[in-house]
């Protein structure tokens, strides 16, 4: 029997091309004739263009064209839409190129085409713009304020839309007749991506078909061939092959369809020559679409007993100055779906109010509306236990849903298909040794020193599904997956998937699946990904979807290639099909293992038919479009211990452990790392990141000079540890990892760096933790603890 | 790639580097180009010509001429963290450099380019004043020496005139002397947004500070509340209590003026501390 590879530590076969520089990204191709564009951007947040003259760039040696938001309009392209829709939601218009005003630092005004990325930048300064500045707005309170200043001009009130999940009146009842209740202010601060990669494009238009190809750095490429080619350009369908090479990670920012591939795919045409647009780094701090950015009111009420009795939230979220592709659906149905968390509460409401800002646009980054979600639900919990006198361990306890309450209903739409949260969360516990860290924590606090200790226990909802149900809720893309796996006559396996791969390891963790399957080496195998011209339809990766959406599509047509199989070994070995058996890398007749044949001959035959079932195609492929019955539910415990200099208010992590169940482990080094990753995210955002907006709506923390992005100092040696809990509705039990270090560890740390400071009585801080916030925290709540 | 348009000539000597330098008024040096090249890749600086004098020999080495440390002004950061020398003779040196920048910064910075760029969070500016260093300037006409408290005269600016080059750093060498840095970095840039430098030698605090002004300066109230005083646990605390007031401090995301105040006043007891082996 071959060695089962399901659940080992392979080794990432992505990484030697990765690690030796031998990838190819978007902007590493270099096509014959290939010219460059800059973009000219607005240094206002809000300004009415009154004049753009081109003249000086456009007389610049080896400058080709210099492209207005006009000229586009006039060649009939159109807006950029969104992907998610709600019930009275305002689309104000995207176009690639804005003509008319500029809504944020960063928005395009025209784009510079030249023979070399230096003449283009040159020329882009020589692009001469007549502002006027007009006001503007940052924050989403204060786009809401009577009189702020519009961002559409026929959306004076900025809202986009707002939205509401729950049964309001209940909760208000439960809030009414609660013993306790507690209620915590939040910001959950705006981050930027920053994913290694930055954004690239790269047109190419073939005249003699009157086809165009866009090479682009995208976690989803049939999503842009559907938007560009049905909605913005017009290009037909089948004339736009959209191909996502090696991606240098995404994190949500690369699901977008963004203004820059438009502008090089219409000038590719009017050219006639390849161009290539690549982000500068400056250029990505302002472009790629932010993550988070809410203001919220939560409120949690309990009964004598202890128990949640019911949560109420009131959120703004800041939308920014766009709609991108998914904003709509994170701080709605990603987020108040996301509020029962692991707990029983019964009552849960949850209002959403989303204004425009003139700031960079926000949608879904790593986590994508459930890290706000527990972020402030496991706020509330400590919070709340702190307010019992509880220890917020046993409080948590009390609260979880116990494991025979599954498949569990929630108040707010989901129902969870399994969870052991209890066994979970005690395996944690054990694990970090809980009592003796609180021991310590005692002894620290009489010597002076501040140590934290922060719990989560979280679920993520992932895998987006049924394809009915979400289109029920305002999605304007199915999210089934499908998989085409294609054996060629020696044998070897081309795996070809609709999901993408831009630093998760699938070409690893897939093929180990598939070589399970067939029982074949894992060499035969290769993942095909990322280029509409060679897979079947897909809707890309992201929320965590590739492991239960798309390779449970890849497992069942594996399947079918087997049952094929043994359709044609019963043939050749003259034997009823049924009486065929798959094992040791053999279809051999049940009992006779002498009567065998090998994967290779039965792929060699299926292409030969020359001694082939007279009923059977020709032929060893098959295709299996999967749509899932609901969304998978990961969960697990991360717990966080730091210790606070109250002299500087620096926080320092002295350890950090996580308890993971994304159900059976495909791969323990991926996932393991996917959980590394996740964890450095999260601590990002409670320690370090923010993209600080000045009130004109000027971002502050533009580069990496201000913006703090988590380094290996800032780290721990990660404890990480697993309980298996399988899925009950995919082939293979699995849950996605790739979002659950992000949406535990921001809290985890959060309720980390609180308990540190409980002694100086200071309940709650906005992240992110500097150390001047920490420091100034202690500074007031001296004279209250000196009058106490 | 995407700076404005500029020519490069890499001088192979000191006078070829002067007469470049005389000839073009408008030309930049280039040292080891860390604080430079990202200013004109953000088309903050646009200079028509870089002169490369990071290789050029008379400027580079560390040695000791009698009661001075003569440090050259392109040895790099590496030269200074890894030199037996300074280790033995003014360890301070070796200890703030290896908290500058990561490996690959401190490859390639010199000393002379981080002085004469100015940067008011700049790490060694602090050491220079509390060590008393003298920075040796070469112009058309000939040389002169500056004292390092002369020599930095504002936010980027310093007592270098036009065709002027920094040659190199004079350390009087004090047998004996603890010394110490104490830093708190900025979180993103990992600059100092506070570092303080002391040197006690017998009797004598002298003390220093980067990222807190315009420029680093000396920490005179600290200085003479200590020198001559046993310095214990207690004596360095009860010192270090406003020693700057915030009103003419730099302030920016990572802190105001009130925090930076507040941080010159923990930087300079912990450099104390650890200086004292307290």
């Amino acid at each position: 029997m071959a060695e089962k590879l399901f659940g080992k530590a392979m080794k990432r076969v992505e990484d030697p091309r990765f690690i030796t520089g031998t990838g190819n990204y978007t902007d590493d191709m270099t096509l014959p004739g290939m010219v460059h564009a800059a973009m000219v951007r607005s240094p206002y947040a809000h300004a009415r263009i009154k004049k753009i003259d081109v003249s000086k760039a456009r007389s610049h040696p080896g400058v080709l064209a210099v492209i207005t938001g006009q000229e586009m309009k006039d060649a009939g392209i159109n807006s950029i839409p969104t992907g998610w829709l709600h019930p009275g939601i305002k689309t104000p218009p995207h176009y690639a190129i804005t003509f008319d005003k500029a809504r944020h630092v960063g928005d395009i005004v025209a784009a510079v085409i030249a023979e070399t990325r230096q003449i283009a930048e040159d020329a882009a300064q020589l692009v001469e713009v007549d502002y006027e500045p007009l006001p503007a707005v940052s924050l989403g309170s204060d786009a809401l304020k009577p009189g702020a200043p519009a961002v559409h001009d026929d959306i004076p009130d900025n809202i986009c839309f707002t939205w509401s999940i729950g049964d309001k009146e209940a909760v208000d009842k439960a809030f009414a007749s609660a013993y306790k209740t507690v209620k915590l202010n939040l910001r959950n601060n705006r981050l930027v991506p920053n994913a290694m990669e930055p954004r690239a494009s790269l047109a190419q238009y073939h005249k003699a078909s009157d086809e165009y190809t866009l090479w682009t750095t995208s976690q989803n490429p049939h999503i842009h061939r559907l938007l560009i080619a049905a909605f913005i350009m017009g290009i037909p369908e089948h004339k736009l092959r959209v191909i996502a090479p090696d991606v240098g990670g995404g994190f949500g920012s690369k699901i977008y369809q963004y203004p820059e591939e438009i502008i090089v795919l219409y000038a590719a045409k009017k050219l006639g020559r390849p161009v290539k647009w690549t982000a500068r780094r400056s250029e990505s701090f302002v472009t790629d679409s932010h993550g988070r950015d809410h203001e919220t009111v939560a409120e949690m009420a309990v009964d004598q007993n202890g128990k949640i009795t019911a949560v109420r939230v009131n959120t703004i979220a800041n939308l920014g100055a766009y709609l991108t592709t998914f904003a709509p659906a994170v701080p709605t149905y990603l987020y108040g779906c996301l509020l029962a968390g692991t707990y029983t509460t019964p009552h849960i409401y949850c209002h959403v109010t989303a204004p425009f800002t003139h700031t960079t646009p926000v949608d879904a980054y790593r986590g994508a509306g459930r890290p706000e979600a527990t972020y402030l639900l496991e706020r509330l919990v400590d919070v709340m236990a702190h307010e019992l006198g509880m220890d917020p361990v046993e409080f948590r306890r009390k609260n979880l849903i116990p494991p025979d309450a599954f498949p569990y209903q929630t108040p707010v739409a989901l129902q969870y298909d399994s969870g052991n949260y209890e066994a979970n969360l005690d395996k944690a516990l054990e694990l970090v040794g809980y009592k003796q860290l609180r021991q310590q924590q005692e002894e620290w606090r009489k010597q002076g020193r501040y140590m934290g200790i922060g719990v989560v226990t979280y679920i993520e909802a992932c895998g987006l599904a049924p394809s009915a149900l979400v289109g029920s809720l305002g999605a304007q893309a199915g999210q089934w997956e499908s998989a085409l796996v294609r054996v060629m006559p020696t044998g070897k396996v081309e795996v070809f998937t609709g999901t993408h791969s831009h630093g998760q390891g699938h070409e690893t963790a897939f093929a180990q699946v598939v070589a399970d399957e067939l029982q074949i080496p894992v060499e035969d195998v290769v993942l095909v990904h990322g280029d509409t011209g060679r897979m079947p339809y897909g809707w890309g990766s992201y929320g965590s979807r590739s492991a239960p959406t798309g390779l449970s599509a890849i497992v069942l047509a594996t399947r079918k290639i087997i049952d094929k199989s043994k359709k044609i070994a019963a043939h050749l070995l003259e034997a009823a099909p049924e009486d065929i058996v798959h094992e040791d890398g053999k279809f051999m007749v049940k009992g006779v293992p002498d009567k065998a044949k090998t994967f290779f001959e039965i792929a060699l035959q299926a292409h030969l038919a020359h001694n082939y079932p007279a009923d059977l195609e020709p032929g060893l492929e098959a295709t299996h479009f999967y749509d899932p019955k609901n969304f998978v539910y990961p969960f697990g415990t991360h717990i966080a211990v730091v210790e606070v200099d109250p002299e500087t208010g620096k926080v320092r992590l002295l350890r950090y452990l996580s308890v993971d169940d994304c159900g059976p482990v495909i791969n323990p080094l991926i996932a393991e790392g996917q959980v590394h990753g996740g964890i450095a995210q999260g601590l990002g955002q409670a320690l370090l990141e923010e993209a600080v907006y000045d009130k004109e709506g000027q971002i502050l923390s533009g580069n990496f000079l201000e913006y703090t992005l988590p380094r290996a100092d800032d780290m721990v040696q990660i404890e990480h540890d697993h309980t298996v809990t399988p899925c009950p509705h995919n082939p293979l039990g699995v849950k996605g990892i790739g979002e659950a270090g992000t949406i535990a560890s921001t809290a985890a740390i959060a309720n980390a760096v609180m308990d540190a400071l409980r002694p100086f009585g200071i309940v709650h801080l906005d992240m992110p933790y500097t150390p001047e916030k920490i420091w100034r925290a202690i500074q007031h709540s001296r004279p209250a603890q000196a009058a106490d | 790639m995407y700076t404005a348009p500029f020519s490069y000539k890499k001088a192979s000597n000191l006078s070829e580097a002067l007469s470049l330098l005389q000839q073009n008024p408008e030309a930049k040096l280039l040292a080891g180009g860390h604080s430079l090249i990202p200013a004109m890749k953000l088309r903050l600086a646009a200079p028509p010509l870089l002169i490369d004098i990071s290789k050029v020999a008379e400027l580079r080495g560390i040695r000791r001429e009698g009661d001075t440390l003569v440090i050259g002004a392109m040895t790099t950061y590496r030269e200074l963290e890894t030199s037996d020398l300074l280790k033995e003779l003014c360890p301070i040196i070796p200890q703030a450099v290896s908290l500058i920048g990561d490996p690959m910064v401190r490859t390639k910075g010199t000393i002379g380019g981080s002085l004469a760029h100015a940067d008011p969070a700049a790490d060694l500016p602090a050491s220079m004043l509390a060590l008393e260093a003298r920075i040796k300037i070469q112009g058309p006409s000939g040389s002169r020496v500056v004292e390092a408290e002369q020599f930095f005269t504002g936010m980027f600016s310093t007592a270098l005139g036009e065709g002027e080059i920094l040659t190199e750093v004079h350390i009087p060498v004090r047998p004996g002397a603890r010394m110490a840095y104490a830093k708190f970095p900025h979180p993103a840039s990992r600059y100092a947004v506070v570092g303080v430098a002391v040197v006690l030698d017998g009797n004598s605090v002298r003390a220093a500070v980067t990222g807190a002004g315009e420029h680093a300066m000396r920490l005179t109230k600290l200085e003479q509340a200590l020198s001559g005083q046993a310095l214990s646990a207690e004596s360095i605390t009860a010192a270090c209590q406003g020693l700057l007031p915030a009103d003419n401090l730099n302030h920016d995301l990572a802190a105001s003026k009130e925090y930076r105040a507040h941080l010159v006043d923990v930087m300079a007891k912990r450099a104390l501390l650890q200086a004292a082996g307290l």
